[in-house]
């Protein structure tokens, strides 16, 4: 199986854990992963004014990348990269009358964009193509019952239109973590917002929204919290210090992207999984558990 | 608390600018609160979304605009998916941040975050508040 991949600028960066571990997983799963070329940032956030269309360009230009590539579809990994191509995508199908404008601004790219490609998860070819079932047949390190609370976030569930699972109630990840061999947390604030870009200007609210998070995780039975999104890895993870600060009562929790358990799991090398780029090291908890 | 409610407000180009730039018919809104409810940000909001969308629907243009609640929403679309009418509460949010960034009015001053507060932070979280907070 071969897989056209759009990382986004994060990837590359701060989460090079996320993209370092989805990419060992893929190759223990026999997929082929083709990095899309000349690929740019894709604006992280959709554009809500209904007048605004030139914040859709950076994504739309993506979109002209994979169909360069010859391809119908593209899979990506960063929630918010997903939701903000995937929304444009829609967005743009729905109106053919925007599509003769942004043609105007796109007459020196060779291929023109016609809606015509798919904007796909990670998780939706997990699930879909390649089966959760037989990722478990793989699975060479059980996780021996790992208490995952999975967070799911905002952008990977809503809006409706674009989500792949239920927007209240998704399981996806959780049933992930089940065929891995853990023991999938619920909890009620899974889909709750963690903040998002208010970390820059108001760190205060994102340490009450990880305070209320994680505590909840906890008081379920949480050994480690999932996430699939890098600006929620970042919340989570980093800003426990100020949580920290000012809650006296708050317990740190290790921070994995569910693709860091699943690359566990599939029995990849530590190297790949980059634990440096944690502030809460997850180290000790795995290697409490005998997993690395 | 003196609020003033008139017509002339009511059937200002205000009113007409939000539900243009939102794409919303405010007057759907039947104050039910599910909003709300549902929103993570309210301990934090002067004026709560389901309030922002009487106001709006009242053209209490002032109150809106010099509001805490449109910076310290998230767009995290609850709102949007829990509305039994289904009104876009986080475009309406979007409106209100719109109208005074094209006047140039930013939340956040670029020039004025230091260069250790811009490298604490992964560049998706600078992107997106820019892109939310700034002209």
């Amino acid at each position: 199986m071969k897989v056209s991949y759009y990382p986004g600028c994060t990837l590359k960066s701060n989460a090079k854990n996320f993209e370092g571990s989805t990419l060992c997983s893929l190759k223990e799963l026999g997929v082929e992963v083709q990095e899309l070329k000349r690929w740019n940032c894709c604006g992280t956030v959709y554009s809500l004014a209904t007048d605004d269309l030139i914040h859709h360009l950076a994504s739309i230009r993506n979109l002209i990348r994979v169909k360069e590539a010859q391809t119908d579809w593209v899979m990506t990994l960063c929630a918010m990269c997903y939701n903000t191509l995937k929304r444009v995508n829609e967005r743009i199908k729905a109106d053919p009358e925007s599509l003769e404008k942004i043609h105007k601004f796109m007459d020196e790219e060779k291929v023109s964009y016609e809606g015509d490609v798919k904007v796909r998860h990670l998780l939706e070819l997990l699930r879909d193509d390649i089966k959760f079932e037989n990722i478990a047949k793989k699975v060479r390190k059980p996780l021996k019952n790992l208490k995952v609370a999975s967070y799911y976030g905002c952008l990977l569930v809503r809006p409706k239109e674009i989500g792949f699972d239920d927007l209240e109630n998704p399981q996806i990840i959780d049933n992930l973590m089940t065929a891995l061999g853990a023991k999938a947390i619920d909890f009620p604030y899974k889909t709750e917002c963690c903040g998002a870009y208010q970390t820059v200007d108001k760190p205060d609210i994102i340490a009450e929204r990880t305070f209320s998070i994680l505590t909840s995780a906890r008081n379920q039975g949480a050994e480690v919290v999932a996430v699939s999104c890098p600006l929620c890895a970042f919340n989570l993870d980093y800003r426990q210090k100020e949580t920290a600060q000012k809650y006296s009562e708050f317990k740190t929790m290790p921070i994995l992207y569910f693709t860091q358990i699943m690359a566990i799991a599939l029995g990849c090398e530590e190297k790949d999984l980059h634990f440096d780029l944690h502030y809460v090291n997850p180290k000790p908890m795995l290697g409490q558990k005998g997993l690395i | 608390m003196r609020t003033n409610i008139s017509k002339k407000q009511i059937r200002d180009n205000f009113v007409q600018k939000i539900e243009e730039i939102s794409g919303q018919k405010l007057l759907v809104c039947y104050q039910c609160g599910k909003c709300s409810a549902g929103c993570p940000a309210v301990s934090q909001m002067d004026i709560l979304p389901n309030q922002i969308i009487r106001f709006a629907q009242l053209g209490l243009k002032d109150d809106l605009l010099e509001s805490k609640s449109i910076w310290v929403c998230a767009s995290c679309y609850t709102c949007n998916v829990r509305c039994p009418k289904g009104i876009k509460i986080a475009e309406v949010m979007e409106a209100l941040r719109q109208v005074l960034l094209r006047k140039r009015c930013d939340h956040v001053e670029v020039p004025k975050l230091t260069d250790e507060e811009k490298a604490s932070v992964p560049a998706i979280a600078l992107i997106s508040n820019f892109r939310k907070f700034t002209s």
